[in-house]
């Protein structure tokens, strides 16, 4: 093929691949030496004197005999982020995938409206959606009145400022990035495809684990990735429908450069952070790969 | 192609509005202050009188605003600071020298913010605004006057519980605990700061939310019925809420003060000192407190406050309270571990 | 309503209830927030009376529009730079394996996986480092680093699905490989890209914690602006500046739909 030729994907490749190392990779190389740095009395680092102080505290902690014990805080911190981010992305594929499905199904007249009724809210800013949120699930809000209304005495939902809430607004705050991939891999899908499959005596279950799935496979691997990733980072929702009650990663992360002043623990927590994605992105692909041998 | 079609329309936009924001005039000032704290009215009343335009970017924490300035030139002309970060900036040597006393309004300037701790010779820093850290509650809610005690607050009654809001603020809510616990804030000992700890674990299952934000809307909506509040914040919500009382612990509650700083670097170093000089005027001083809700430090502004604002005693301190103020402090770095610490175990 | 046999959703049940469930999901929050930017009460959670006067006070408000068009500026620049970058990048790594394929692709979708505080301070430092002036440019270099991957899954998942043979049949066809991009390649792609390109947008407009990070004076974008905004509660005027720009989003689209009707 003349047009893939080695040359010329060089070239296609090189302009992404050499912003993203210069804006995004040397940064992170600076980062981790920021991270094994003595940190600055007043914030700041002193340049020049390393230490790993920071990755020890993360772990270990020392009791008053100065003797290290492990510290368990931090990794709650990070396991109640991995249980939020994992069931926002199911939340997301269960809402989303249906959705993406039934607007690759309309006309083609009609995709792009409703693409376009997909992507309008997001016009709009994310404190204030969360806002709006806060709005809907707070006591005599608007939830708490409808099911009062009919019929439903909750005496109270109690529902903002509760790990519910976060996720509620998690899934809210990353859906189109679930359903604007899948109706992607989706949208190419003919009608008659389906058809003949019923037509040869297929059910809907094999329709949909034979047909639809496998195809829309690769938007549901990239829908959750868009979805779990900036999950794990969230910064703003916790601290709002959450109440402030319980810190996320980012939480934790934003108060080492905050009033801890601690940055090279706030670099060594965005560091181990980044290992874990990678762990579990691996473990995943590893996974994925599987998947086709599987189902053929 | 429709894609095409948006992109150019976008890209052409995109280099017009750019083209649009380089062109800039030369009487300018850029200003780097916290959200909702300095009246916008004012900027044009000062463009008027001066010529100078500012330009306003707000940041929610003293630290956030250190990080930016520490990592070297940010374009900031003036930034405000609170007392223990003016301590920090001159240390890290990030504030200019430009001598307050020597700036004609400065006689203007009321005692005891003459001087200031970190910086008594006024080198580098002028008082904006400065006010105090305790909680108001809604007196509908209570069954009798409360005692003015952090007990209140970290051991509420009954018709409290459930709906307490406090501030989502490391350093206020930790001070505020060692203050009922009875040790330093800055404490550099564990077993103090376990009994921090232990003060806002018992205080968590009563707490609806800890934020920092909207706290005079949340107390309007009766969402919740007492919040840890600084003394402004109490001023605007009893306007919408009258029966809202302020408290003065008697433990002690934080007494902070924030400052005008010119950053190293600043671009407009002359059109800042000007700023800062028309600042001294008692109108300008008196408008800044009328719109923030604290008080200025400008001998001469009483005639242009606001009535409600003398009259609230949450805002115009009743004498008998003066020895309950606790002044900001830079702790140490032990002292912060520990704090974080602390904040962190309560959050995990 | 009338069952349309052609449509093979008839065959699955759940799927059209979960779809209006699902805009519904997606409308509530927005309707409440359209119905309270006409609420003549200064605080949003008590209701007192029908008023437009809010959408006067933010038309008013030059700080507020000046933070709204530095967004829409960011916005623009960096998803057009990010768009053209990635669909390069999403057609180079499309066709068949090469050596260092897999490094380069985590490259692709690094800045998905790093936090977006961590990308904020490391590149703050990194600009300083450097010696960048901070400001609206150093904001859209950041939002582009991130907007690359958010426009080149969806472009890659597209172009993965696609019949290799019909760009075999265009080369065959044409001489010129521009025009079997331009005929073949780009019609049959640009789902992909048009679903590339809002993400990106989308994600720029609402980024909060980069912009914060690493903007500079007189850089406020609208999230910050908000931001600053929702210290005391927030206002109509909060919900009035996010329905016009619920507005303007409509006639944006709105625009490129006639652009097309009228091309084809």
């Amino acid at each position: 093929m003349e047009f893939f030729t080695r040359h010329k994907r060089f070239w296609l490749i090189a302009p992404a691949v050499v912003y993203i190392g210069f804006f995004m990779g040397l940064p992170l190389l600076q980062m981790a030496y920021v991270s094994i740095l003595e940190r600055g009395t007043n914030g700041g680092v002193n340049w020049g004197s390393l230490s790993f102080d920071a990755y020890i505290s993360f772990i270990f902690d020392r009791d008053l005999m100065d003797n290290l014990i492990i510290n368990t805080d931090y990794l709650q911190i990070f396991l109640r982020s991995f249980e939020l981010s994992a069931l926002t992305t199911v939340l997301a594929l269960i809402l989303g995938f249906p959705t993406a499905f039934y607007i690759a199904m309309q006309p083609q007249s009609r995709r792009n409206m409703f693409i376009f009724l997909v992507t309008i809210p997001f016009w709009t800013n994310i404190l204030v959606r969360n806002y709006a949120w806060m709005l809907l699930l707070r006591n005599g809000g608007l939830i708490d009145n409808l099911l009062n209304t009919i019929g439903l005495d909750t005496g109270g939902l109690d529902l903002l400022y509760t790990p519910y809430a976060v996720s509620i607004g998690l899934t809210y705050t990353y859906l189109p990035f679930m359903v604007l991939p899948i109706y992607a891999s989706l949208e190419k899908l003919d009608h008659r495809l389906i058809e003949a499959a019923f037509d040869l005596g297929a059910n809907k279950r094999k329709a949909m684990t034979r047909i639809i799935l496998p195809l829309a496979t690769p938007g549901i691997i990239a829908g959750s990735i868009l979805v779990f990733i900036p999950c794990l980072g969230a910064y703003v929702t916790p601290e709002l429908l959450g109440g402030g009650k319980f810190m996320m990663i980012a939480n934790l992360i934003g108060s080492q450069f905050g009033a801890a002043r601690n940055w090279p623990f706030g670099a060594a927590l965005g560091f181990v952070l980044l290992a874990l994605v990678l762990i579990a992105m691996m473990v995943y692909s590893l996974k994925f790969k599987k998947l086709p041998e599987n189902a053929s | 192609m429709k894609l095409r079609s948006i992109l150019l329309g976008a890209s052409a936009f995109a280099l017009l509005s750019l083209g649009a924001g380089a062109a800039k005039a030369d009487g300018e000032l850029f200003f780097y202050n916290w959200s909702n704290y300095f009246p916008p009215e004012l900027f044009d009343k000062f463009e008027k009188e001066t010529g100078i335009k500012v330009t306003l970017d707000v940041y929610d924490s003293n630290e956030t605003m250190l990080a930016k300035l520490q990592a070297g030139a940010s374009g900031y002309d003036i930034v405000v600071a609170s007392d223990y970060m003016v301590d920090v900036m001159i240390k890290e040597k990030l504030a200019t020298e430009f001598d307050a006393k020597s700036l004609e309004n400065f006689k203007n300037v009321a005692k005891p913010h003459d001087t200031m701790k970190y910086d008594p010779d006024r080198k580098y820093s002028v008082t904006y605004l400065w006010g105090t850290t305790g909680f108001t509650y809604d007196s509908d809610v209570a069954k009798e006057k409360l005692d003015d005690s952090w007990k209140e607050f970290f051991e509420p009654r009954p018709e409290f519980q459930g709906k307490i809001g406090a501030l989502n603020d490391e350093v206020e809510m930790y001070a505020a605990a060692a203050y009922y616990a009875g040790v330093d804030k800055c404490t550099e000992d564990p077993k103090e700061a376990q009994k921090i700890l232990d003060i806002l674990q018992k205080q968590k299952p009563y707490v609806a939310v800890y934020s920092s934000e909207g706290t005079i809307d949340r107390m309007a909506a009766k969402e919740v019925a007492m919040h840890m509040q600084w003394n402004g914040a109490s001023h605007r919500t009893k306007e919408s809420l009258p029966s809202a009382v302020f408290v003065y612990p008697r433990e002690g509650l934080s007494f902070w003060s924030d400052h005008f700083i010119i950053p190293k670097g600043s671009p407009h170093f002359e059109n800042a000192k000007t700023f800062i000089n028309w600042m001294m005027q008692p109108e300008n001083a008196a408008a800044a407190s009328n719109y923030a809700g604290y008080m200025n430090a400008i001998k001469g502004s009483d005639a242009y406050l606001d009535e409600s604002l003398k009259t609230d005693p949450a805002v115009n301190m009743p004498e008998k309270y003066a020895d309950r103020l606790v002044p900001g402090k830079n702790c140490s770095e032990k002292a912060r571990d520990l704090r974080n610490r602390v904040w962190t175990k309560l959050k995990s | 309503m009338k069952i349309d046999r052609t449509n093979p959703i008839w065959r699955f049940h759940g799927i059209t209830p979960m779809a209006i469930f699902f805009f519904a999901y997606l409308y509530l929050p927005i309707i409440v927030l359209l119905v309270l930017s006409f609420n003549e009460n200064r605080l949003a959670t008590i209701w007192t009376g029908f008023s437009t006067q809010w959408y006067s006070v933010v038309l008013d408000n030059s700080d507020m529009l000046r933070a709204a068009q530095n967004s829409l500026v960011i916005g623009l620049s960096a998803t057009v730079i990010a768009t053209i970058a990635a669909t390069l990048a999403a057609m180079g790594m499309a066709r068949g394996r090469f050596r260092g394929e897999s490094g380069v692709a985590a490259m692709l979708t690094l800045p998905l996986l790093v936090p977006e505080i961590v990308t904020a301070i490391a590149t703050l430092l990194f600009f300083i480092v450097i010696g960048v002036k901070l400001g609206l440019i150093s904001i859209i270099a950041a939002h582009t680093v991130f907007c690359i991957p958010f426009a080149y899954l969806p472009i890659r998942a597209r172009l993965d699905g696609m019949d290799p043979a019909l760009i075999e049949a265009a080369n065959d066809l044409y001489a010129n490989e521009w025009q079997a991009f331009k005929r073949v390649t780009f019609p049959l792609l640009w789902p992909g890209i048009l679903s590339g390109a809002m993400l990106s947008f989308i994600i720029s407009l609402d980024d909060f914690v980069i912009s914060y990070f690493v903007g500079g004076a007189g850089s406020t974008t609208l999230p910050i602006y908000i931001f600053g905004m929702i210290r005391i509660g927030i206002t109509p005027e909060v919900n009035a500046i996010s329905a016009l720009m619920l507005i303007i989003s409509i006639i944006f689209v709105s625009i490129s739909f006639l652009i097309d009707r009228i091309r084809y």
